[in-house]
């Protein structure tokens, strides 16, 4: 290996390499399908804004007050109410995960409101989907604070509430939560091109021995890394382009930013996506392996230690402390800042260059990886 | 089925388990991944939002609203407040993400307490991370809450709420995520083991070799089933194991029932995989078609979200994924005690699914051959 660059030579592998990709039926899979199949899955599928929640309702109380309250329930926009009646068969759908919630009017309930003296209900919920119970839990207490207001308020008692709160929710006022889903479908699309199709590639072509015959020839060693990375930096941008598109066009995820700007960003993240997957596939030349290592080093800190699913600031420290050697981590606020709120360069630079330092560490490790398998 | 046909079978596994575990690092990537992303998991996956700063701009400087404060700043939720001096300060501190949340309060608010109406606390929110913001404004409805209670005691008591959380008394999210890795982690597991086995094979062409032994195509193929369904196993029972004794998550069903259905549910897995291999000439397109199987399969499993919070027509084609039944029969056995009957009626689908796609992978085989 030389290490002088030349035109033509670069060019003709620049072109090899690009047939090899466009050739490969699992290349078009990765790179548009997958994609599609992602948006598709986080417009529709990942909901995380509750539509109504089944439940069962059983009064126990024949009351006018109660029959009112258990209207409210029945008419309720969070709730549909699927089981009346016998307490035993609503356990029964409880454990079987048909209802995710027992509302019980108990027998003095009507009563203790004519009296003046509360009126307690209980709520059971399914605690084994914690994050429905706790949605049924406030979703209950609503609906009864609000019929209580409108039941005092129609016999006269009018009590205004010392403290109210007016919520503006900028940049995304209806809450859709495909407004953050579809940027973080993005982020994983081009992982997946960036590191998983990379590793995968170039481990195959270490299995083969096909590496070894490129290395003998006069070809430098960044010639030879810049020829393997380019189709698929260009290949990853493409695939990044087909999800914005789909994000805004078919699912209405604002975009407030700049093109220019997304197209900074993502490139900033695909350089240390890249070099990851390169450095992988150096360092062990296995496809399986490599897949695996792909899987548990990119693709899952991804998913789950990048902001996207979860919120970083409740992990614990030591797991904070881990997030931020995952290079997602400084893509997503980037990314979803671009699309719903606009150009912010104070937020992006910085971003920018961790994700830049990044690359640079992974080009490294993977130079150094191929260097000494060939010695 | 003769003598003869069985010591071909077993032979066929015992090839099969030596290929598998030959490679000492394909051995640790069998063992390693699924430990880690337990311990992964069990530590970042939360929807709980705490440690949050949160912008103060106080216009009003009176007791009210020094009292709202306080009671912020007293949450466990809270971690810091800081203190924003103009509208320039807070649109600045939400754009950069420095808070997620800004309250707000006007001259008039501690007045207006004082004269026993509704004083009006403006909260602004950062939108970009809309499902944490809708967890901070409920605490803010409490905080408001409380305050209003401690400056104007109530004159008559008004009913309250009794919320009981069943099989999950404090809503642990470990609870829910713990019994669902058993099923999103096996699964992965079987699968990249069958695409692996079958599509390495193909590629190599040493497929076509085993074809034309006198392995029968089901016998190569029951050969070819044990060892991710053995993992499978393996991995499962691991994970029964640690769960309970190392996180502490019940186990209150019966072991039995656990067992039936993670088997039927790892058939059914394994003849997605096989199918992805027919399908695939060389490992990459397997790796690659797994992978194209795996998220949907995952995101679509109720694991990311509840399977009745999507559209319907997603919820028929969730019934053709494995890993939505078996998440319902593990969160079931888990948590709830499930009885047979609930296990034995979320599991018949998964035999439906693994018939078909088992004998759609033979055919796809079998046609390859011919």
């Amino acid at each position: 290996m030389s290490a002088r660059w030349n035109r033509r030579r670069f060019g003709a592998m620049l072109v090899k390499e690009t047939l090899q990709i466009l050739r490969d039926p699992s290349t078009f899979l990765i790179a548009f399908v997958l994609p599609v199949v992602l948006i598709f899955l986080y417009g529709f599928g990942v909901n995380l804004d509750t539509a109504r929640t089944r439940i069962a309702l059983s009064v126990q109380d024949d009351g006018g007050a109660a029959q009112s309250l258990a209207g409210a329930f029945q008419h309720s926009r969070w709730f549909e109410v699927v089981t009346t009646g016998d307490l035993a068969a609503m356990q029964r759908d409880m454990v079987a995960g048909r209802v995710r919630g027992i509302v019980v009017i108990p027998a003095d309930f009507s009563q203790h409101i004519a009296r003046g003296s509360g009126g307690d209900i209980q709520v059971i919920t399914d605690g084994s989907s914690p994050n429905t119970a706790s949605f049924v839990g406030a979703y209950a207490q609503g609906v009864q604070s609000a019929w209580a207001a409108a039941y005092q308020f129609d016999r006269g008692r009018h009590v205004v509430p010392a403290i109210a709160i007016d919520q503006r929710f900028w940049f995304n006022p209806e809450l859709a939560s495909r407004f953050f889903l579809v940027p973080g479908a993005i982020a994983i699309v081009m992982t997946m091109i960036g590191t998983l199709l990379t590793a995968l590639v170039i481990a195959r072509e270490w299995e083969r021995g096909t590496m070894e015959a490129i290395m003998a020839t006069p070809i430098s060693m960044s010639e030879f890394m810049a020829t393997k990375v380019i189709p698929y930096f260009v290949l990853g941008l493409g695939s990044m382009t087909l999800c914005a598109m789909l994000a805004v066009f078919v699912f209405g995820v604002p975009f407030r930013g700049s093109p220019l700007a997304l197209l900074a960003i993502s490139s900033a993240f695909l350089v240390p996506a890249l070099g990851q997957g390169l450095f992988i596939s150096a360092a062990t030349k296995n496809q399986f392996v490599a897949s695996q290592i792909a899987l548990l080093t990119a693709f899952l800190p991804g998913m789950m230690l990048s902001g996207f699913l979860f919120e970083i600031s409740s992990m614990p420290r030591w797991i904070r402390t881990v997030t931020y050697l995952v290079p997602a981590r400084y893509l997503i606020p980037p990314l979803q800042t671009v699309f719903v709120a606009g150009d912010d360069w104070s937020l992006f630079l910085p971003d920018m260059a961790a994700m830049l330092g990044f690359g640079l560490v992974f080009f490294a490790l993977a130079v150094r990886a191929t260097r000494r398998r060939i010695a | 089925m003769n003598t003869a046909g069985f010591g071909r079978i077993l032979a066929m596994i015992v090839k099969e388990l030596w290929a598998v575990l030959r490679d000492p690092r394909a051995r640790i990537t069998l063992i390693a991944p699924p430990l880690l992303q337990l311990i992964l998991f069990s530590a970042a996956a939360t929807l709980e939002v705490k440690n949050i700063t949160v912008g103060v701009y106080n216009r009003d400087g009176g007791a009210a609203s020094a009292e709202f404060i306080n009671q912020l700043a007293g949450s466990p939720d809270v971690q810091r407040l800081i203190p924003l001096h103009s509208a320039q300060d807070v649109s600045a501190a939400i754009d950069d993400q420095r808070v997620i949340a800004v309250v707000e309060f006007d001259e008039g608010f501690s007045r207006a307490v004082a004269a026993r109406h509704t004083a009006t606390v403006q909260a602004i929110f950062d939108g970009r991370r809309s499902n944490a913001a809708q967890i901070v404004s409920s605490y803010f409805e409490r905080i408001a809450a409380a305050t209003g209670a401690a400056l104007r005691p109530a004159a008559r008591p008004a009913g309250e709420v009794i919320i009981t959380n069943w099989f999950n008394p404090n809503l642990d999210y470990l609870w829910f995520i713990m019994p669902s890795l058993v099923v999103t982690i096996s699964s992965l597991s079987a699968l990249s083991v069958t695409v692996q086995s079958v599509a390495r094979e193909r590629e190599l062409g040493t497929f076509d070799q085993l074809m034309v032994s006198p392995l029968r195509l089901h016998e190569i193929l029951i050969g070819k089933m044990t060892p991710p369904l053995l993992i499978g196993l393996f991995n499962g029972t691991l994970y029964l194991i640690v769960i309970p004794l190392i996180y502490g998550v019940p186990m209150t069903g019966a072991v039995g029932s656990f067992y039936f259905a993670l088997i039927f549910c790892q058939l059914a897995i394994i003849g997605i995989g096989m199918f992805v291999s027919a399908l695939s000439q060389t490992q990459q397109q397997g790796f690659l078609g797994m992978f194209l199987v795996t998220v949907p399969m995952t995101l679509l499993s109720g694991f990311a979200s509840p399977v009745a919070n999507m559209p319907w027509w997603l919820q028929i084609v969730a019934q053709a994924n494995p890993q939505m039944h078996f998440m319902i029969i593990s969160e079931g056995l888990f948590l709830k005690a499930m009885p047979f009957a609930d296990v034995l009626a979320n599991t018949w689908p998964l035999i439906v699914i693994a018939a078909v796609t088992l004998t759609a992978a033979t055919l796809q085989f079998r046609s390859r051959v011919e």
